[in-house]
């Protein structure tokens, strides 16, 4: 089998993958955001960059290749994904201690994993309306980060293309398929995967609050580069 | 003994809890006060913070008091060392951040339930409300931040007690959580 | 809006569309139905929706990307002023101010602003309902103005007002040569695909977009990938600001544009190609359509071109409708599909992957016109000007400080004082190349030369006066960027959003140390991490001034504090303003 490397140690990969999938199934940790595995790769988040025989590259969407020496966890790397984080924390409303999905959000883990202190650039503090329409579940797009997983998801695996990015630049949002653009009058539904997949905390359920104690909370049994996605 | 340092800290528009975190580091802050005199501080009581080594500020900046607070802190302080998410990005006094100044003067001072004799508070000793509220570092320099809801003790014993000794602090990354 | 008019707008959507309903046709039929109604009305979504099989929000997500389509509301005359730097030197601010002082109160009249609108040789200009008017001054501002207030058509103005001119300043041998229609196609039969492709690579021609691809190679590579069809696309989204040179080639060398992209086809087999046609230039809709049917009629598209049995091509004209990012081949693409223009993930590239999946030849407008040029005339006589890496001569725009903006055909190799000399831009303190992704040189630079191997451009060279002030260039820049971003990933969509409030501490000489690094790690950082050119171009200017020009980042500080710039009493003046309108 062919191999490359990343920070020295060797990885094996079949044809067609790429250097982030390939590192994922050799249980390799390189930091990523808007990749999952069940989905194809996206590249917007730009947190996978890694070193590529000198070339910084996005390992999510650069083809693996046998030989190629990867860079990954370096200093200089880390620094610019925490340069990369810190910009999607002054964009959305990332208010941690307020947010329910704290210790089961993944932006919230890559970034304690990137050793990010703090967000040195203004904050933008977005105002949008949450929906709350829906009789079980709450959506605060403030918190979006434009990875589209639920759009493929919903598209994909749900069947359905409730949900869709519209605008251009900083004005790029989510938005829902229903005539009045509520969720409760679109085709969502509970258990669809669309309402699981988001990595940060748009996707609130109703009827609960804080439910799973601090120390229990799935970033708090391991940290993030243990865990697989599911 | 040699030189004692000074240190002095403070509330912004918090709620004290990093500072009972502070507090958490338990027998080892005797440990610490035994090196470090106290300025401006909730433990003792002086009001006005003079040339300090260290600073320690929580709490995100709300009001001109605020702002008036956290630039003489950095203007008195060598090193200034900024404690909590409210300091760090708002926190929960930036959820306001969600309406403007006005929706969330009129609910508080005049369409709250509840409330008799409405009228939006405005005096000369009354600081002045600002726009939104703002995260330190957007109106000072910061050395060291430690994120967290509170943070957690051994970091902040970590960080100080580095810095009483005159080194650099090194933070574990296993501490670094945001809530 | 009446059941009755809305029930209208239905059926006249479907009825126009339904025939041959096509999904990557959407932003076609978007651009028909906001020329046609001065918005897109809501039954017309709903129509699309049933013809094309989509949802209200993938509609509405493409309307909401370009910005020439409008979801809100009837607007009678949409008007947009060009925001390039020179339409602002040339006086762009004060024609606004005047028109919207004379249209005060006119509900028919909507104002704003857009990106360069590439008419940079004779503005200030404006667009209106996608109408291009230049060389405004205040009278014919008035004349605008009274148009609009008496409520007369814009297809019954004066002729004058739309008058664009197309001037070459200089030709070399490329310009020269005189369109002989079919000559260039005729030898290229001749030849057959192998030594088309050969002499290409003899001639050394390389994309004159800006990156400089060998089209050679790319044709080859096209040519090579296996697939069912394979597609020719003209890249006419001339949106580098200060760019003209396009739109000059599509207006007097529509034929030999055409031909090169007839000759791509015959190389690689394609049977139908793009022409992607910048909403700007909406003006030259017709008269292209008209030479597309010409040459159909003359035998040289369509069917068995020139007799050739099973050589068969044909080319439409798709229009785009303000979106700078469509001018990257990917973008371009998805934009013909019919969908908002985000850039792909490359590889795999266009040239095996692109339209529908299939392999696609994206090609600028003067990489098309110089094949053409090739063909009639021979590898040779192409490949002996210019330097060793860039072969022949290339177009470029000149616009900005100077006496003779236009379009100028110059050998690669040229200096850049000697094109300030020759435009007379006698004062020029640099020149701004490739537009506001390009790279600012100074004037004690000027004997850089134009080239691949020194200073590539798409097409764009600004001169800039002496007078000028280079901050306000830097703003205008980053004004384009946060206007055009896409979006897609994190460091071109939020450090382009954050770059104008930090330039504006330093217009307001209010900034500090602090923020001055901070303009340079948001340029780092979007340089480094960007998913596309747009993102990790968009600094360049910025970068360059940074390091050759640090004196106007220092008139700017307040301080060289640590300490970001925060304005106390522009934080308090909501509060003041609340407490003192409170009546107690």
């Amino acid at each position: 089998m062919a191999s490359f490397s990343i920070d020295q140690q060797p990885i094996e990969f079949e044809p067609g993958q790429t250097i982030l999938q390939a590192a994922m199934a050799a249980g390799v940790y390189i930091p990523h955001l808007c990749f999952h595995p069940q989905f194809s790769a996206h590249g917007s988040c730009r947190v996978c960059m890694v070193r590529i025989d000198g070339r910084t590259a996005s390992a999510c969407t650069a083809p693996a290749a046998a030989g190629l020496e990867v860079e990954n966890l370096s200093d200089d790397l880390q620094a610019l994904r925490r340069d990369i984080l810190q910009m999607l924390f002054v964009e959305g409303n990332h208010l941690c201690p307020s947010c329910e999905q704290s210790g089961a959000c993944h932006l919230q883990s890559v970034a304690e994993f990137c050793e990010l202190l703090m967000a040195d650039l203004p904050f933008q503090y977005p105002r949008r309306m949450v929906d709350a329409s829906h009789p079980d579940w709450v959506l605060d797009f403030t918190r979006c980060i434009h990875c589209e997983l639920c759009v493929k998801a919903s598209r994909e695996v749900d069947g359905k293309s409730v949900f869709s990015l519209t605008g251009r630049g900083f004005d790029t949002r989510l938005v829902i398929n229903a005539p009045d653009g509520l969720l409760v009058n679109s085709e969502f539904a509970s258990t669809d995967r669309a309402a699981s997949v988001c990595p940060v905390g748009v996707f609130l359920p109703k009827h609960q609050g804080f439910k799973t104690p601090i120390g229990q909370r799935k970033y708090d049994r391991h940290s993030i580069e243990q865990i697989t996605e599911e | 003994m040699a030189h004692k340092l000074k240190i002095a800290s403070t509330s912004l528009a918090g709620c004290f809890g990093c500072h009972m975190s502070l507090l958490d580091c338990d027998e080892k802050i005797i440990e610490l006060l035994q090196q470090v005199e106290l300025s401006r501080s909730p433990l003792c009581d002086i009001k006005q913070v003079a040339d300090c080594d260290i600073g320690i500020i929580e709490g995100a900046v709300a009001n001109s008091e605020n702002v008036e607070v956290i630039r003489q802190f950095r203007a008195q302080c060598k090193t200034l060392v900024v404690l909590g998410a409210c300091a760090l990005n708002g926190g929960i006094p930036a959820l306001r951040n969600q309406y403007s100044l006005a929706e969330c003067l009129q609910e508080s001072y005049i369409d709250g339930m509840g409330l008799e004799n409405q009228l939006i508070p405005q005096d000369e000793d009354l600081p002045e409300i600002l726009d939104q509220v703002y995260p330190v570092q957007q109106l000072v320099k910061v050395d060291y931040a430690l994120p967290g809801c509170p943070p957690r003790a051994d970091m902040i014993w970590q960080c100080l007690s580095a810095l009483v000794a005159g080194q650099q602090p090194e933070l574990s990354s296993e501490l670094i959580r945001y809530d | 809006m009446s059941p009755e008019q809305a029930q209208t707008i239905f059926e006249d959507t479907r009825q126009r569309f339904a025939g041959a309903a096509d999904d990557t046709r959407l932003l076609q039929y978007l651009v028909d139905i906001q020329h046609r109604y001065h918005f897109i009305p809501p039954p017309a979504i709903e129509a699309l929706q049933q013809i094309l099989h989509l949802t209200r929000a993938q509609i509405e997500s493409v309307i909401d990307f370009y910005s020439f389509l409008h979801s809100d509301q009837a607007i009678r005359y949409r008007i947009l002023f060009s925001n390039n730097i020179t339409d602002r030197w040339a006086g762009s601010a004060a024609m606004m101010q005047r028109l919207t002082v004379a249209l005060h109160g006119c509900e028919d009249a909507g104002i704003a602003l857009t990106a360069c609108s590439g008419l940079c040789d004779q503005g200030p200009s404006m667009l209106i309902n996608g109408r291009a008017i230049g060389r405004l001054t205040p009278s014919r501002i008035d004349d605008i103005a009274a148009l609009i207030l008496s409520g007369v058509e814009l297809e019954d103005w004066p002729e004058s007002l739309f008058m664009i001119d197309n001037v070459i300043q200089r030709s070399d041998r490329q310009l020269a040569l005189s369109c002989q229609p079919a000559a260039a196609l005729r030898r290229a039969i001749e030849l057959g695909p192998d030594l088309i492709l050969q002499t290409l690579n003899e001639s050394g021609l390389r994309g004159r977009g800006g990156a400089g691809f060998a089209t050679a190679t790319k044709w080859s590579l096209c040519r090579q990938a296996s697939a069912d069809q394979r597609f020719i696309v003209c890249n006419a989204d001339e949106g580098e600001p200060g760019t003209f040179k396009d739109r000059l080639l599509l207006a007097q060398y529509a034929d030999s544009v055409i031909e090169g992209m007839t000759i791509a086809a015959l190389t690689v087999s394609a049977r139908r190609g793009f022409i992607y046609l910048r909403g700007e230039y909406r003006f030259l809709l017709e008269p292209l359509q008209a030479d597309l049917q010409r040459r159909r009629e003359q035998g040289l598209l369509g069917s068995a071109i020139l007799g050739q049995a099973g050589f068969d091509f044909d080319i439409e004209i798709h229009l785009g409708a303000g979106a700078y990012i469509c001018g990257e081949e990917s973008a371009l693409i998805e934009s013909l599909e019919g969908k908002r223009g985000i850039p792909r993930i490359r590889p795999p590239f266009p040239v095996t992957h692109g339209y529908l999946g299939q392999p696609t030849i994206v090609n600028n407008v003067e990489t098309l016109f110089s094949v053409e040029r090739i063909l009639q005339k021979g590898a040779k006589w192409f490949s002996e000007i210019g330097t060793e890496q860039s072969r022949s001569s290339r177009l470029i725009s000149i616009s900005g400080d100077c006496e003779e903006p236009g379009v100028y055909e110059y050998p690669f190799g040229v200096s850049l004082r000697q094109i300030v000399q020759d435009c007379g831009g006698s004062d020029a303190q640099a020149v701004q190349m490739a537009g506001a992704a390009g790279t600012t040189v100074l004037a004690r630079d000027f004997d850089r030369c134009l080239s691949f191997e020194d200073l590539a451009t798409g097409g764009s060279f600004m001169v800039i006066g002496k007078q000028r002030s280079l901050l306000d260039m830097l703003q205008n820049f980053a004004w384009f960027f946060r206007h055009e971003s896409c979006g897609f990933c994190t460091p071109c969509r939020i450090g382009n959003h954050l770059l104008p409030e930090l330039l504006q501490r330093f217009a307001e000489a209010q900034a500090t140390g602090h923020d001055l690094r901070q303009l340079k790690d948001i340029a780092e950082t979007m340089h480094r991490s960007s998913f596309c050119g747009l993102g990790s171009s968009a600094p360049t200017a910025l970068s360059d001034a940074l390091e050759q020009s640090p004196e106007i980042f220092t008139a700017g500080m307040a301080s060289s504090s640590d300490n970001p710039a925060f304005d106390l009493s522009a934080a308090t003046r909501e509060y003041r303003t609340i407490t003192e309108t409170e009546s107690w």
